[in-house]
């Protein structure tokens, strides 16, 4: 811990509000959806209290949201959104927009299921959807970790010229309250200082934006935004080194729990990794070397590190918030290409529409790669009633 | 006059899940009386809405029902009322719902003149997300995305409507609900676009931001505002500017409906052109 931070208990939307003032974000466009709206709530009143030299605009959608914040961000702006779900879904033709048009737009996003039929509890489904926009995506494992994770967006995705967006898991982290270290001002402005966009909308110097492209340029836009991606992999890792010497703190791809020697794995985002860390704890004091990973990065697909981590052999589980209809969890497919030749992977699917992953489901799960039961060419729902 | 309002009602999903004192109860009511008066049956009736706390309305209601997405209500209704255009489709929304991220479909529904019926609950806040302003909140009220006051100017719904082209709109308020029932009864009758805007009381999340924390209180500014519209006319622009019309606004019989317009291009054209 820096010494001049300050130890505040906040929840997961506070600290994404606090991390989105902290980086003197210039422009924030929302629009209310649960479980997202205290975010912009907290946002509109640091705004309106001048803590943030910034311009909020409620509008009226999500999808007017993130075009605003393609067009602040074209003047040079720093700016950020919200939303959840629907909201996200909404969205989804703007986050395309965004990618093309290489705007850092940072964007938190809480995750909520989606409809048809309603609910407002969590699983992955809505930002899963979009894992094909070219957004960057880090899913948060606690409150802490929301904070970290959006100035680390917004200084990768500046670098990058991609867009990135922050993942927290619906009332687990939006709502609930922990311990969370609010770095000094000067602190932030040394990691993340001011943007300089190379290109931008001036009037001094005019550029034309959103022209048409014909087939002799258009797949080489595409190409780069791949390269972006990739060389945004590294950024990453040399950002997440500067970050932690200035506050003490880890951000990586992958984290590991008791991996090492694991003769079984399971992986999973966000906060069910608590679940399955204990559910370790338990199978070991039985003699079980098993072990957790919480994949914190997903895009970019962090392939080479799941590779090194993951021990030869050992079979691993991977458990989806969310499916891929007509195919099976979007992480675990990926995953096992990812794994070709290095370890088996089975893929399960558990805690759609705000199910709980207690330590009792992770166990479930560990004993099905234990005893053989989990069939590695379907999905392996959890829990379900048939 | 008494209402039987329990064979529109399902019981089994009581208790609502709405504020006590919520204005949203009125329109209900309201709705409820207009059914009864047209002796409109439950089965050929549907009742379509978006999202917020107006539209958890449908779900207390025994007719069909569908509950959408938000915003979106209005083009629901259209796809059902062109299939099934001899049965009534209402829309039940709020303020938000309706006017902001919906606003589109509101006003290219009453351009087309489709005969629906979109009852807008205006509270002039979104209640359900917890109290950010709306289209519709007044010029410097305050709510939680605005706590020194609002800065956007607000819709004028009925003149919106209006000059969208629907052909029945009118304006009620909570505070007299048999007046109410009474323009709604209107605009179910009517054939074509038919608007009626509720001005209604949120005071859990406008009332409690604008000293009107009391149901009671928000419902009396809102009566205290109300005026004919003859009334409304007479005055000077500042008296004006305290109150607000409430009556049948613009009616106009005259337009051909879209879904009839539709079957007289088919019957023409098969007349032409036999098989
Ligand atoms: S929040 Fe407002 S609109 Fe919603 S039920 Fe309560 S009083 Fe009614």
């Amino acid at each position: 811990m820096n010494a001049a931070s300050e130890r505040v208990a906040i929840t997961g939307n506070q600290a994404l509000a606090h991390a989105v003032r902290l980086a003197r974000t210039e422009v924030i466009a929302a629009y209310p959806i649960t479980p997202q709206t205290s975010v912009v709530e907290e946002i509109a009143g640091f705004c309106a209290d001048g803590l943030m030299n910034a311009r909020f605009i409620q509008t009226e959608s999500e999808h007017s949201s993130m075009s605003a914040c393609i067009g602040a961000s074209m003047t040079g702006a720093r700016a950020f959104t919200a939303t959840s779900s629907q909201g996200l879904a909404l969205m989804h033709e703007m986050l395309h927009w965004a990618t093309g048009a290489r705007t850092p737009v940072v964007l938190g996003e809480v995750n909520r299921s989606l409809a048809a039929p309603w609910t407002i509890l969590t699983d992955q489904s809505d930002s899963m959807a979009q894992r094909d926009t070219g957004w960057m995506q880090f899913y948060a494992g606690s409150n802490q970790e929301v904070f970290d994770s959006t100035l680390l967006a917004f200084k990768v995705a500046e670098q990058a010229l991609l867009p990135a967006m922050v993942v927290l898991d619906a009332f687990v982290l939006s709502h609930c309250v922990e311990g969370v270290e609010l770095p000094p001002q000067p602190l932030i402005d040394e990691f993340l200082p001011r943007r300089e966009a190379e290109i931008s909308l001036d009037p001094d110097d005019p550029h034309a934006f959103g022209g048409m492209m014909f087939p002799d340029s258009f797949m080489e836009q595409r190409y780069k935004i791949q390269r972006a991606m990739e060389t945004a992999g590294g950024m990453i890792v040399e950002h997440a080194a500067a970050w932690h010497e200035l506050t003490g703190r880890e951000l990586k791809p992958l984290h590991e729990y008791r991996v090492e020697d694991a003769e079984i794995v399971a992986l999973c985002l966000g906060t069910a990794y608590g679940s399955f860390c204990a559910a370790v704890d338990e199978l070991r004091g039985r003699g079980v070397r098993a072990g957790a990973v919480r994949m914190w990065q997903y895009r970019p697909f962090p392939a080479r590190p799941l590779r090194e981590i993951i021990p030869a052999g050992a079979p691993l589980a991977v458990v989806d918030r969310a499916v891929s209809f007509g195919h099976g969890g979007p992480v675990a497919g990926e995953a096992k290409a990812a794994l070709d030749g290095h370890a088996p992977v089975c893929g399960f699917v558990a805690g759609l529409g705000g199910r709980e992953i207690l330590p009792e489901t992770a166990a479930g799960i560990f004993h099905a790669l234990l005893e053989n039961t989990a069939e590695p060419d379907r999905i392996n729902w959890v829990e379900v009633r048939e | 006059m008494s209402v039987d309002y329990m064979p529109y009602v399902r019981e089994e999903k009581l208790p609502h899940m709405w504020c006590p004192g919520c204005g949203i109860g009125v329109v209900m009511k309201s709705m409820i009386k207009a059914f009864e008066d047209l002796e409109w049956e439950p089965e050929d009736t549907a009742v379509i809405s978006g999202i917020g706390c107006t539209s958890r309305l449908p779900g207390y209601m025994k007719v069909n029902t569908l509950h959408t997405t938000h915003g979106r209500a209005i083009s629901f209704a259209t796809g059902i009322k062109m299939h099934r255009s001899d049965k009534h489709v209402v829309v039940i929304s709020g303020d938000g719902d309706a006017s902001a991220i919906g606003g589109n479909h509101l006003i290219h529904a009453a351009r087309r003149n489709i005969d629906l019926t979109v009852i807008v609950n205006n509270n002039h806040i979104y209640g359900m997300t917890g109290g950010q302003y709306s289209p519709t909140t007044p010029l410097g009220a305050k709510a939680s995305t605005a706590p020194y006051g609002n800065l956007e100017p607000a819709f004028d719904l009925v003149k919106l409507l209006i000059g969208a082209g629907a052909t029945f709109v009118a304006r009620g308020h909570v505070g007299n609900g048999r007046q109410l029932a009474s323009f709604i009864r209107k605009a179910f009758a009517h054939k074509g676009f038919s608007f009626v805007e509720v001005v209604s009381n949120c005071h859990t999340q406008f009332g409690r931001r604008n000293k009107m924390a009391d149901p009671m209180n928000m419902v009396n500014w809102i009566s205290d505002r109300a005026v004919s519209q003859k009334k409304w006319e007479n005055m000077s622009a500042a008296d004006q500017e305290k109150h607000f019309p409430v009556g049948v606004m613009f009616e106009d019989t005259e337009q051909a409906e879209y879904c009839e317009r539709y079957e007289k291009l088919i019957a023409k054209l098969r007349e032409e052109q036999p098989a």
